[in-house]
């Protein structure tokens, strides 16, 4: 008996302790949105959970080893106990309303994050490989940086142009993939301005997944349509020339995730002081990139391919003849 | 005069071949290519296929596995050229950039692996009684170690080789760890940059292959390290002299190898980047490395569902007289649920591969959305596999553990039947919580409530073994040698896993933690106390069996003492900054999120352990030869296979044993497990 009570003051001595050093290590990274509140309360009665059944095992196999521990010479067994159904179904029945219950809260708490406000304002999203487009179909205008209002609930309405990709914004909590050929919807009411917060990919999507990024700015709602109305005006401005209107292509499809544009090594070639020159094949010979290279390699990019670059696997882009002229047209002016 | 072969003659080849084999890549490349390029594909594929063949031939000489090789080799390269030939007189374009095509590589890696079971001999038998031959009855292999090598139709032969490859695999995919371990030391990329190019694939997408590969060498190595123990253990515990299907059982391990062949193939033939679930659409449009690595796991489930047949033949059949359901030893119980999975799931793996092969070689859209297909579809089946193909991985391990905990604590399992049922009990629940892993996949959004409450069931029976074990160690007579240091680890750090699943498995949280180093954090402390270290600690405690030999007890603790806090830091530092915000399966991570000493104390950690690893392995391959003597009933077990000396004769028990008792009954006077039945005069 003697053993039962000193095990049980340990137990919820080290339950309390590891509750305690596990939220005094900072588990949770800040919470920025109204999604976030019930995820990081169910978790935190999580970690008691954790905390208390850590104890509930630990402290009665480390006692045993320190207290039963075969004393030097002796060769003898042990008492002969084989079971206890009593325990067994206690320890069986417990275990099943704690868990049924967990599952309960669970699916209450998860109908919390999903709660729809009926003015949400909608921004269509677009993962490709490898970069973010965020297009605002209220004012017309697509941006790389994710704008949003504080305390408005928004609904990202999320496809991908090539592979799975998923969107995560740690400090918003909830995930959601993109998946091509379908739209999936995620809904978060940011509560916290801020710039430094990220929509960072969390599925693997080829070579630059790590960096697969894009700022998400909250800010009050003021400021959030003074941007808007920046972002027409330059939307409008870029229009009007062909390397205007290719740079907001090259842009919005996310082609500089690949190309660089000053020379240094990326994960496809890149465009400074590409057109005109001699590009070496893989398979042998050289090509001058003139306009019809070019065209060709943004239309069909297997046809030819740089030496080097073999196991890479450009996707195909369904441009207008204007928009690769546009495109054509920017990359000249990349010299 | 006979010649002598040895490990050096085998590396001297394998540098020779390397080089030669290196060169002639070369200058193929030279020739499709036009260009010399020194870290190209082709030559590295060549170079690691004949240096791994010629090893073995300076070792072994030209049969069993050499031969096995050089058939893959050969043939590979002839299916290779009959589809090259085909698609030239189709017009179609002859070569690529890893010299053949994909469709001439994957028939080419398809009839190789074939080619291999016929040149290893696996296949001699069978291909005698077809042509109405008679083969003389498997008797007994010569003494040595050299019929590790070739085909033995001896269980505890086949256990052994199981074994070997499987701590050869974990070497490969723990390396492979390092490798990206020491990337992700810091922020940026150090090495592995946009800069530099190894086998047709620039940094980044050599950390994507290198990570891919560990995830799935790791399965195939744990797949092939429970074959090893219970192909070794079980027939002894049921008192059988063999397997159920004694060829079959052959073949299942060595249809492995050239599986384990092309897994290694896919890093040199241009890699992939999907991690070892290979989703579409990124699947699709991986090199042909992702053939080579689908073509691999396809080939390897055949082994794992032909051994699990033989598994639950063998027990349903070949028990000792006496040996009740309810008599069985635990670890015989652990090895039945294990293997009703294996049989039952992993078709599903084998299929999910096999429509992403055709959808890449035919252009069948089955997850094309443009063609009408799905990739969701692929995660569905792909999880029902592979969900419960983690519980094949730790089943035998807590098995292992309930197994032993009774010799070293000397007191009954308690609740026998609860622990056993336990097992099957996972086993089945197991197979109704797949989609757990699919909560952002964007499948339908109220199937996430029913497969929350069934994940959490799992908890239940886990709970249960938990608590038998803490009630079977109180106030037990405790005694702690390496085995039974493996043991209590195991315990805890499955704990740790444990621990950490229940938030995973509810589906808000999850929204957080998914594809998360949480998530990394939380199911290597489940393989590592479910897998790891009951394999450790079942090598430690049935080598005296194998070898007549043990390990050294001194570096066994060495082993454990460093293992076990590096890998406690190790994924505690995981889940800590997953739940900040590190996701799963970077190559870089962002400064800002601060991440830069705890990954390089992990990184220091992943040595840690490998450094233990590597005291394992010298202490293993020492203690063969110069190990203690121990030919006796060393762990003082109740056991049947302890009862008779070691190392195990070739037929196992000379004399058949019945069974008087409970397996467990340790502390109860008089009390025995089984019994010999005095020999009759029989043909031993």
């Amino acid at each position: 008996m003697r053993h039962f009570v000193i095990v049980g003051i340990l137990v919820i001595v080290l339950a309390v302790l590891t509750y305690v050093g596990l939220n005094a290590a900072g588990l949770m990274p800040v919470p920025a949105s109204a999604q976030a509140v019930p995820i990081d309360w169910l978790w935190n009665l999580q970690v008691k959970a954790m905390s208390f059944l850590f104890a509930l095992i630990v402290v009665p196999m480390l006692y045993s080893l320190l207290v039963f521990r075969r004393k030097k010479g002796d060769t003898t067994d042990a008492v002969h106990v084989e079971g206890n159904t009593t325990l067994e179904v206690v320890w069986t029945v417990i275990p099943l309303v704690v868990v049924l219950g967990m599952a309960y809260i669970g699916a209450q708490n998860l109908g919390e994050t999903r709660r729809a406000a009926p003015d949400a304002m909608v921004v269509n999203v677009t993962g490709f490989q490898w970069g973010w487009s965020f297009e605002y179909p209220e004012y017309g205008i697509t941006s790389k940086e994710l704008y949003l209002p504080v305390n408005k609930q928004v609904l990202l309405k999320m496809t991908s142009r090539d592979v799975i990709h998923s969107f995560w914004v740690p400090e918003f909590r909830v995930k959601q993939d993109l998946v091509p050929g379908r739209i999936t919807e995620l809904r978060i009411t940011p509560t916290t301005i801020g710039d430094t917060y990220k929509v960072r990919c969390a599925e693997i999507c080829g070579t630059s997944h790590a960096y697969m990024e894009a700022p998400v700015v909250v800010v009050e709602k003021v400021a959030f349509d003074a941007w808007v109305t920046e972002q027409q005006a330059l939307a409008a401005e870029a229009g009007q020339t062909p390397e205007g209107r290719g740079l907001a292509l090259v842009t919005a499809n996310g082609c500089r995730a690949c190309h660089s544009i000053d020379g240094s090594a990326g994960v496809g070639p890149t465009w400074f002081q590409l057109a005109g020159s001699e590009v070496p094949l893989s398979g042998g010979g050289t090509v001058i990139a003139d306009d019809a290279y070019l065209k060709e390699s943004i239309l069909q990019p297997q046809a030819k391919i740089v030496a080097g670059f073999e196991a890479q696997q450009m996707p195909t882009y369904n441009f207008t003849e204007e928009q690769v002229a546009d495109i054509i047209a920017y990359i000249k002016t990349l010299k | 005069m006979k010649r002598k072969y040895t490990v050096g003659s085998g590396l001297l080849f394998l540098l020779i071949a390397g080089v030669i084999g290196y060169f002639i890549g070369l200058g193929i490349d030279a020739l499709i290519m036009t260009n010399v390029r020194w870290t190209a594909p082709v030559p590295s594929a060549f170079a690691l296929l004949f240096a791994f063949t010629a090893f073995f031939f300076g070792v072994y000489g030209y049969r069993g596995i050499t031969r096995g090789l050089v058939y893959q080799v050969v043939w590979t390269l002839i299916g290779g050229f009959i589809v090259t030939g085909i698609r030239a007189a189709m017009g179609l374009p002859v070569f690529g950039g890893f010299f053949f095509t994909e469709p001439a590589w994957v028939f080419g890696a398809l009839v190789g692996a074939v080619a291999f079971l016929f040149g290893v001999g696996v296949m001699d038998d069978w291909v005698k009684w077809a042509r109405g031959m008679d083969t003389p009855e498997f008797h007994e292999d010569e003494p040595g170690w050299e019929k590790y090598l070739g085909v033995s139709l001896d269980h505890k032969v086949i256990g052994i080789q199981y074994t070997i490859t499987a701590l050869f695999l974990i070497s490969v995919g723990g390396i492979f760890a390092l490798i990206f371990r020491t990337e992700l030391a810091a922020s940026g990329l150090q090495f592995l940059n946009v800069g530099m190019n190894l086998f047709g694939q620039n940094g980044p997408q050599l950390y994507n292959t290198l990570m891919s590969l560990h995830g799935m060498i790791m399965i195939v190595s744990i797949l092939l390290g429970i074959a090893g123990i219970i192909n070794y253990v079980v027939p002894l515990l049921v008192g059988a002299h063999d397997m159920a299907f004694p060829r079959m059982n052959a073949f299942a391990y060595w249809v492995s190898v050239p599986a384990a062949v092309l897994l290694l193939m896919s890093l040199v033939l241009g890699g992939f980047d999907t991690g070892w679930t290979g989703y579409p659409p990124l699947s699709v449009k991986a090199p042909v490395g992702q053939q080579m690595f689908f073509l691999g796991v396809f080939i390897a489930g055949w082994s794992s569902i032909l051994g699990a047949l033989n598994v639950i033949a063998t027990v349903v059949r070949m028990r000792a007289k006496g040996m009740t359901a309810m008599r069985m030893p635990i670890l015989v119980w652990a090895s039945v649920a294990t293997s009703i999975i294996a049989l039952t799931a992993t078709q599903l793996i084998g299929l999910s591969f096999q429509l992403v092969m055709f959808q890449r070689l035919f252009g069948m859209g089955f997850f094309d959305p443009a063609k009408g297909g799905n990739p969701v579809l692929f995660q569905h089946l792909f999880w029902f596999y592979s969900h419960p193909a983690v519980y094949v991985f730790v089943l035998p391990g807590l098995g292992v553990i309930s197994e032993l905990l009774p010799v070293f604590v000397r007191k009954p399992l308690f609740g026998y039947r609860w622990v056993a049922m336990s097992s099957l009990g996972i086993a089945l629940v197991g197979f109704l919580v797949w989609a757990h892993h699919m909560f952002t996949s964007g499948m339908n959004e109220y199937l996430r409530v029913p497969f929350m409450y069934s994940t959490l069931l799992v908890a239940v029976p886990t709970g249960v073994k938990f608590f038998s074990w803490v009630a079977t160690i109180w106030q037990g007579k405790i005694s702690t040698p390496t085995p039974m240091l493996f043991v209590l680890g195991g315990i805890i750090v499955f704990l740790m896993g444990g621990l950490s699943g229940p938030p995973n498995a509810t589906v808000s949280v999850d929204l957080h933690l998914h594809d998360t180093y949480f998530i990394v954090g939380h199911f290597h402390d489940t393989i590592f106390g479910g897998f790891v270290f009951p394999f450790f600690a079942a090598i430690y405690y049935w080598f005296p069996k194998a070898t007549g030999r043990r390990m050294n007890e001194f570096w066994g603790k060495v082993h454990f003492w460093l293992m076990t806090p590096s890998f406690l830091i190790l994924t505690f530092g995981m889940m800590h900054i997953g739940l900040l915000g590190m996701r799963r399966r970077i190559a870089d991570y962002d400064p800002a999120q601060g991440f830069d000493t705890t990954h390089l104390i992990l990184t220091i950690c992943a040595f840690g352990i490998a450094l233990s690893v590597l005291i394992f392995l010298i202490n293993f391959f020492h203690s063969i030869k110069h190990g203690e003597k121990a030919e006796g009933n060393v762990w003082n077990s109740r056991s049947p296979e302890w009862q008779v000396p070691s190392p195990m004769p070739a037929h196992n028990y000379e004399t058949p044993f019945e069974v008087v008792g409970e397996p467990y009954d340790y502390g109860l006077p008089g009390s025995k497990y089984v019994e010999f039945i005095p020999a009759q005069g029989g043909k031993h």
